[in-house]
Order: structure tokens, then sequence, then C-alpha cells
């Protein structure tokens, strides 16, 4: 199928008024030696071919297990005024708002979307996203290198996404850039041994709240110690959580990242999902990415624009902040739109159901004999189970049974093959929950 | 405007959630609690729906009209796409599924859209290996250049230097920067607007990491020498970096894999049919010759000798992980089904159109603006103001003055070598039609630089602002709606 307009007798008078004989000829410049030595591709399909096909091929994806996967990446209810609104062509057919006369939708949209992120971290300014969680974390490390002069060490809690500590072990693998890692505790970040890696090269310290194992933690104290000593506090966190748990702003974090895609953005097999940055007045000028802000027209009346873009790499090329040039902005309207419609109550209300389901999912493994729940400390709504039996091997024959019961850890750390991290979220009801532990129970007494 | 914030009514909401099933009487110790109030808007879903209804129609897309943004291929990207990305079994699908215990048996849907579209990719690009992990066009660059450098660094290679010509986007600097390497520009011979020859082999040395080049160029030009490029690059184990934003020109006529090249990436959201969604998400997936394939990012997509797909972590040169999961996944799954609709013809037929209605413009358009290099272009052509600016009316000023015409702005100042640049990609789904209307507009516009040029720097006067105060944006950084 074709979408192209032109018939070929207008391609015949256009290529006329071109002088060219053929369209062909168009392309004299790419020498005879350099034309393609092959492109074998599947026939040309029609518009009812290609959904069929998708739709077949849909079909083979196990999208329908009853979910109890996170480990940062969670299925949570998505209104279905966020598709209607954020699939508006206006929205999606935009370029980048470069020419902010025909583009003040997406740029009040950015800065209301920077001004939620503000308002669910405590933070001052929020930039217009990056990508993902990961490089988000990565981006706030730059930013850290950059403010803090002539240090290089950066440590970080093992309860950090595990995923997120290979990214940036990969983007720094040509930098030289040294990392601690503070040995794993389920519970909260273990103070003493992670003081214990701090010295005088050390640039950064990254934190997690609610960690991997779903701990929630006040990180007051570490950020005092910290600042005392010249180092600035990253903290990722999980937003919905925001909404009940302590923000980064009340412990006096520095930057501020995370994984926007709990936020009306469908899990998608991974993307694309949304990285969430924020940080303190007094470090802005170092985010990285795009920032809308307001100021005036030439006739007085209130407008956005892209500011601050002297910072990025169009301008700035080989000495920018950083080499991002898109946001996900699309994914950050459904952040904006899908906060919006939850507002104060609503995320709350999400929060406290996403708690309590988990709580009551603690409750019923706990009866299990031979299930340890790890508790060291308070959970949000994910938490830790010891299996008397290798987790991964549980995980497949549950998966038989319809359910997805969780991340097994021993493939991110060392000595945790028991361990299953399971996560609950408002869309699991009581009967799925029960429905779980009871296949769990079953399983484990085979 | 007003801001969604300040609609908010104490006590609406907007979303509609069950009941609490279970013993609610959970709580969050008061010393991990949040302390301060959770300051969210509180709207009924009727006030949300029409404040971004108000918001869309201040924005102008490609489905609204003309788009001819040089350098940001702004095609129509069909609506199928759309529907394919949203289906349940794809946008449902967690992304740790396949990292259970024979779990990759539970997503072969989603893993066969990964290992086709990687192999369509091959073939197009002439290229041995994809990944599609890169998240972006920029990504796709960070991701190449570490490939490079882990190459380099296999090999016991000390290299520093990533040349890139003066014309390039701002992202190549930035990217070979942010990887650890040093950039040097290489000159345009400013007679015929392709990569001085002469100074570049000067410039290649033992220190040279890689060359980075886009071709067509930014100028919308094509580099035929780009296989002497990969010699003389080669000759010093440099490698050669292309970068694929403008590949939508070329398809089915050049492939960079046949002329030497070592790494590439493919804007999907230019070329394959993502559309732009106010500035992203897109994907920037790399292809690699074969000498390159041990150092891609893990996972890898595998197709089994049963004819299953599955993921291999156990790669041990491999530069890690530059993505969670698999890259954009709905950005790749659009991509695979833009190339199946078009199949090799409609590529061609892509690509030729593109080039066909680039040249329309220009032949219509250089008897009225300087038009700096002279001779066929590419799917992308760049006009100079330069005369227009000594009478005082800047590129900015066209450009605005089309705003008032109906059209979204060509790309303006860029590239940097060329003085009041206008950067003109018309694309291949613009009709001849439209493209008339555009080249009347230019004429009118050119006819009011000499007769009523004060019309100029007022526009645009027809949207829901004028230009807006950037010097004030930034020094009150007005950043987020926030109590003092």
């Amino acid at each position: 199928m074709s979408y192209i307009a032109n018939t070929p007798a207008q391609q015949q008078e256009m290529l006329a008024a071109c002088g060219a004989a053929s369209v062909d000829d168009l392309f004299r410049d790419i020498p005879d030696d350099l034309a393609p030595s092959s492109f074998d591709l599947p026939r040309a399909k029609s518009e009812l071919e290609v959904r069929g096909y998708f739709q077949s091929v849909a079909s083979r994806n196990y999208s329908h297990l009853t979910n109890f996967l996170g480990g940062g990446f969670y299925d949570h209810f998505i209104p279905a005024a966020v598709d209607a609104i954020a699939s508006r062509s206006e929205f999606v057919t935009a370029y980048t708002p470069y020419q902010p006369e025909v583009s003040q939708g997406t740029l009040q949209a950015i800065y209301e979307y920077q001004t939620q992120i503000c308002r669910l971290t405590g933070m001052d300014a929020a930039n217009a996203s990056v990508y993902d969680g990961g490089t988000a974390l990565y981006e706030a490390c730059q930013m850290a290198l950059h403010s803090v002069r002539k240090r290089n060490k950066i440590v970080m809690d093992s309860g950090v996404n595990p995923v997120y500590r290979k990214m940036l072990y990969s983007y720094t693998a040509n930098l030289s850039i040294d990392f601690d890692e503070v040995p794993v505790t389920h519970g909260q970040s273990d103070r003493d041994r992670l003081f214990e890696l701090l010295d005088e090269n050390t640039a950064a310290v990254i934190l997690q709240n609610p960690n991997f194992f779903g701990a929630v933690d006040d990180h007051s104290d570490i950020v005092d110690y910290c600042h005392e000593r010249g180092i600035l506090v990253i903290q990722s966190v999980y937003p919905i959580a925001m909404a009940l748990v302590k923000p980064p702003g009340e412990m006096g974090v520095d930057i501020v990242t995370g994984e926007g895609q709990s936020l009306g953005i469908p899990l998608s097999f991974g993307g694309p999902y949304l990285g969430f940055m924020a940080t303190t007045r007094k470090l802005v000028r170092r985010l990285p990415g795009r920032l809308a802000g307001r100021t005036t027209d030439v006739h007085g009346n209130e407008s956005f624009v892209l500011t601050l873009q002297a910072r990025e790499q169009h301008i700035r090329r080989e000495k920018a902040t950083s080499n991002i040039c898109t946001n996900q902005a699309l994914c950050a309207l459904r952040a904006n739109i899908y906060l919006s419609l939850l507002g104060k109550e609503g995320l709350k209300k999400v929060a406290r159901l996403c708690h309590a389901k988990a709580h009551y999912a603690k409750e019923r493994f706990k009866a299990i004999p031979g299930v340890t729940v790890k508790e060291s400390s308070s959970t949000f709504n994910e938490f830790t189970i010891e299996l008397p039996v290798d987790a991964e091997d549980v995980a497949g024959t549950m998966v038989e049974r319809g359910i997805a019961p969780g991340l097994p850890l021993g493939q991110f750390y060392e000595g945790m093959g028991n361990y299953l991290l399971v996560a609950v979220t408002e869309k699991r009801t009581k009967y799925d929950i029960g429905t779980f532990a009871e296949a769990l129970e079953d399983v484990l007494c085979r | 405007m007003s801001l969604i914030f300040e609609k908010s009514v104490p006590g609406r909401t907007g979303v509609s959630l069950p009941e609490c099933d279970v013993p609610s009487d959970a709580y969050i110790p008061t010393e991990f609690s949040r302390q301060s109030d959770l300051d969210l808007c509180e709207l009924s879903e009727l006030d949300v729906v029409r404040h971004f209804t108000a918001l869309s129609e201040k924005n102008f897309g490609v489905d609204t009209g003309f788009y001819p943004l040089g350098s940001c291929t702004m095609k129509y990207n069909p609506k199928i796409l759309e529907e394919v990305a949203a289906l349940p079994g794809f946008a449902e699908l967690h992304p740790f599924l396949p990292q259970l215990r024979h779990g990759g048996m539970l997503t072969q849907g989603a893993l066969l859209v990964l290992y086709e579209l990687e192999r369509l990719l091959c073939e197009i690009t002439g290229m041995d290996a994809f990944t599609l992990q890169p998240l972006a066009g920029a990504h796709g660059e960070l991701t190449g250049m570490m490939l490079i450098a882990a190459y380099h660094r296999d090999k016991g290679n000390t290299k520093s230097v990533v040349l890139i010509p003066d014309e390039a986007h701002g992202t190549n600097p930035s990217s070979a920067a942010t990887a650890g390497y040093t950039t040097t520009p290489v000159p345009t011979d400013q007679e015929t607007g392709v990569l001085d020859m002469a100074a570049l082999e000067s410039m290649v040395d033992d220190r040279t990491a890689a060359i980075m080049l886009t071709n067509p160029s930014t100028l919308g030009i094509f580099n035929g020498q780009i296989g002497k490029i990969a010699e003389i690059a080669h000759r010093h184990d440099a490698l050669v970096y292309y970068d694929g934003a403008n590949l939508n020109a070329v398809l089915g006529r050049f492939r960079p894999g046949d002329a030497g090249v070592d790494v590439m990436h493919v804007n999907l959201h230019k070329t394959f049919g993502t559309p732009h969604g106010s500035g992203g998400p897109g994907a920037g997936p790399v292809g690699v010759s074969s000498h390159l394939d041990p150092y891609l990012p893990v996972s890898r997509v595998v197709k089994r000798k049963d004819s299953t797909y599955t993921l291999d972590y156990d790669r041990s040169k491999s530069i890690g992980y530059i993505a969670p999961f698999y890259g954009n996944f709905a950005v790749c799954l659009k991509a695979y089904a833009y190339i199946l609709l078009h199949g090799a013809d409609g590529l061609r037929e892509v690509s030729g159109n593109a080039v066909l209605n680039a040249n329309y413009l220009m032949h219509a358009l250089k008897t009225v603006y300087e038009l700096p290099f002279d001779r066929t272009c590419m799917h992308e052509f760049v006009l100079s103001a330069r005369e227009e600016a000594k009478a005082g009316v800047r590129a900015v000023d066209i450009a605005k003055g089309l705003i008032d015409e109906g059209f979204h702005p060509p790309t303006m100042y860029f590239p940097l070598i060329v003085k009041e640049a206008l950067m003109i990609e018309p694309t291949e789904t613009e009709s001849k039609e439209t493209l008339d209307c555009f080249i009347a507009a230019m004429k009118r516009i050119a006819a009011k630089v000499k007769d009523a040029p004060d019309s100029l720097h007022n526009a645009p006067c027809t949207t829901p602002v004028g230009r807006p105060d950037e010097v004030k944006a930034a020094k009150d950084m007005d950043l987020a709606y926030l109590a003092k």
C-alpha cells in the first residue's frame, strides 16, 4: 500500500519542472558501484492484512497472566481519558516545540508536567523528561560530577534497581568514574557501611525509595551526613509511592530521578517509558534536556517557550550538558493527564489500595508453611519472600497456572536464588491474591 | 489560558476507583510518611478533557498542515500503526516476563517482532546485525560511539579523536563527547557543499577513532565519495559511523553497509512510521558490520532451530545494558508494520517521491531566494535569507511569516555553515497541490520583504500568542507553578 498522493501524471509534470527525465535521474549523485547489492523485502501487505497479521502475532504473547511482576515497572490502571486525549493528532503529529507560536499546547503541557513532578517530589524544578528511569539516573550522575568539581567517585546503594546499576556501568565504561556499591540489605540502607565508602573523592551517593526490595526509608540523615562532606545525594523514586511516603524534597535530596511508566503509560514490553528528573533551584542550570518556561509574548500576554537552550546539544554541540535531544513528550503528556485526572485524592487512593493489598498478600504468604516474608522494615506495594526452593522453578510452575508471581532475585543478587520479589497494584483483587497464595502453597507442597 | 492547577476545585475527582476489598488498616509509619499535603489538582474528567482539548487546539501537527521542517522528516504516518501498537497483547506485556525461566515462550510474539525487524533493517541498510535498544537517535549515536570505544579497547588501540563534518547535527559532537572522545570538525567545501576530501585525508591519523558522517548531508547533498572515506578511515583502523537521520532519502537506492560503513543508527520516528509526538518518543536502532557484532548491547534475540525465539545475555564482549529492556518496543512495532505495508517497491517510492518533492520545491524557490548550493538535492535543500537579512528581514521573520500563511516553518539557522539558513524538507507524502500553495506563499513573503517588511517583523499575528520573550524566560526562569 502506498501513502504517496501524487499520481504518475503529476510526477511527470514535476520531473519536467525540475528538468529531470526520471525519478532515478534525481539520484545520479549515487555512483553506480554503490547501488544496493540487495533489497529483498517481503511483498507489500494491505492494511487489512497487516491488521490481521499483528492480531495473530499479539495473540502469541501471554499478556493475560495475573500479574505480580514489578521490579520498577508496574501494571497500574490507566483511565480511558488518558488514551482519548493523548491520541489527539495535534499532540501526536507535532514536532519538538521549537516554534513556540504554533506549539503553545505542547509547551504549556510540558510546563504543567514539570509542575506535577515538582509537586510530587517536593523539588524546585523538573525537566521535560528523558528516555527512562535508567538514563535519568545516568544523567543525574553527570549532573553531580559536573557540579562537584574534581571528584569522580559515585557510591550506589544495592537497593537501587539492578537494571539501572547495570546501565550506569555500561554508560561509563569509557569514562574515568569510580563506582562503589554498598552491600545488600533487604530493609533500609545500611548507614554504617554506606558511610564507610564515602571519601574525599566522592561526588554523589545514589539511593532509591522505596528500594528495589520495596522497603521505604527516610534518607534525611544520609543527606545531612553527605552534605557536611560536600557530597550530593541522588534519589530514584517510584512516583505512585510519593502520595504516601516521604518525598525527596522533605529529605533535602539534591537530584531526583524515576521511571514515570506508572503514571498512565502502558507496560508495552519495555517502552517507550518516561524518565523524570527534578532538582533544587541551585542545580537547575545543570539539568539536561528540554525545559519549558513561562514568559510573556511581544504583546505582554502569557506564553510558554523552551528555555535555557544554551545548555543543549543543538547550540553547545560537544560542550552541551548532555547529548539528549528528544524528550518523551507524549509520555510526559500522558503522565500530566493521569495526574490531573487522579488528582490529590485519586492518587492517594491508588497508593493506599496498592499498600493495603500488598499488606494483605504478605499476611496470606505468612500463613504458608515454608514461606518467609522478609520484613526488616516497612514496605509500600512490593516485598520479598523467601521460599524453601528455587524461586525460578516456582515461578515457572506458577506461570503455567496463569499467574506471573513476581521476579526471582537470583539473577540479580548472589545467594538470593530462593527469593521472589512480589508487587501488588490496585488492579489485583482479593480473589487474585487468594488464588496466588493457594497456588503457591499447592506448588510448594508437591 | 489558565493552567490546569488554576482550575482546581477542592473535592472534585476525575477518576473512578474500586473500593478496597481487603482489610485497610495497614499504614506507613509516620517517620517514613509524607508530611506536606499532596498538592495535586482536583478536577472532574470533563474538566480535564476540555483543558487538554483546548491545549491541543493550540498545536500544529502534520495532520493539521504542511510541516516542511528540514532534517526532521515530518511525513504522514498511517493510522493503522497506532492501532497495532495499542493491541493489548503488546501494550499489556510486562518486560520482565521473558526473563522468568522459560518465560521467553510467554512472549514469542514480541520476540518475533524484535527478531524480524532487526532482520529487515539489516536488509534495508546492508548492515550485518542490529540492536533495537537505543531509545532515540542521539541515544543511537551514543550507543554507536560506545561500540566503537569497545572495539578499540578490545584491540588495544589508544584512540581519542572523532572527526565530524562541520555541517553535522549538534548531537554528533555531543554524543561523541559523552562517550569520552574529543571531536574535531572537518570543513565542507564551500564550492560544492560536500566534505572537503583533502582536508579529511590530512586529518585522519592513528589517533582517529571514527569518522561520523551524515549522508545525504544536512545540506541535502549525497556524498558519492563515502566508499573512499571508509577506505581512508580503515587504513588507520578508524571506523565509519553513519548517522541515518536522512535515510528517508535513499531507501532502496543506497545501503550504508555496501559502502563500508561500520556502525549506523536509524531514526525509526523519521523514516519508519512513528509520529514525532511533540518531541518523542522515538527510537534509534543501531546497525553494525560483523566485526562489531560481539560488542552489541545485551540482550540479543536469537532464533532457535525449532523456530522459537529466545533472549541471549551470555555475551562476554557486550557493552552491557544501554536500555532497561529491549528498546522502545511500541515504536519498533510501528516500524515493522510500516515496512510490511510498503515492501521493497513501496520504500523505493518513498525515497523517490521525497526527493522529487524536494527538487520540485527547490526549482520553484531558487528563482526567489538564494540557493547557496545549486545542484540536484536529495530529500531536502537549504536556502539562505542572507540578502533579505541585509534588507532587515531575517530568516526567522520569513519563518514566522509562513505561520500566518498556514504553514509550519522550515528549520531555521541550521546547518550552521549557511548564513540565515532555511532548511526545507517536504517529505514524500505531500501532494503537488500542497507544494504549489507553499511556493505561492513563499513568493508572497518574498514580495513582502520589499513592500511590507514590518508585516513580517510582526508575524505571526494569527496564532494564540505572538513571539515569546525568550530573554525574560531565561532570566526569570519560571519553570513550575509552585507556591512561593
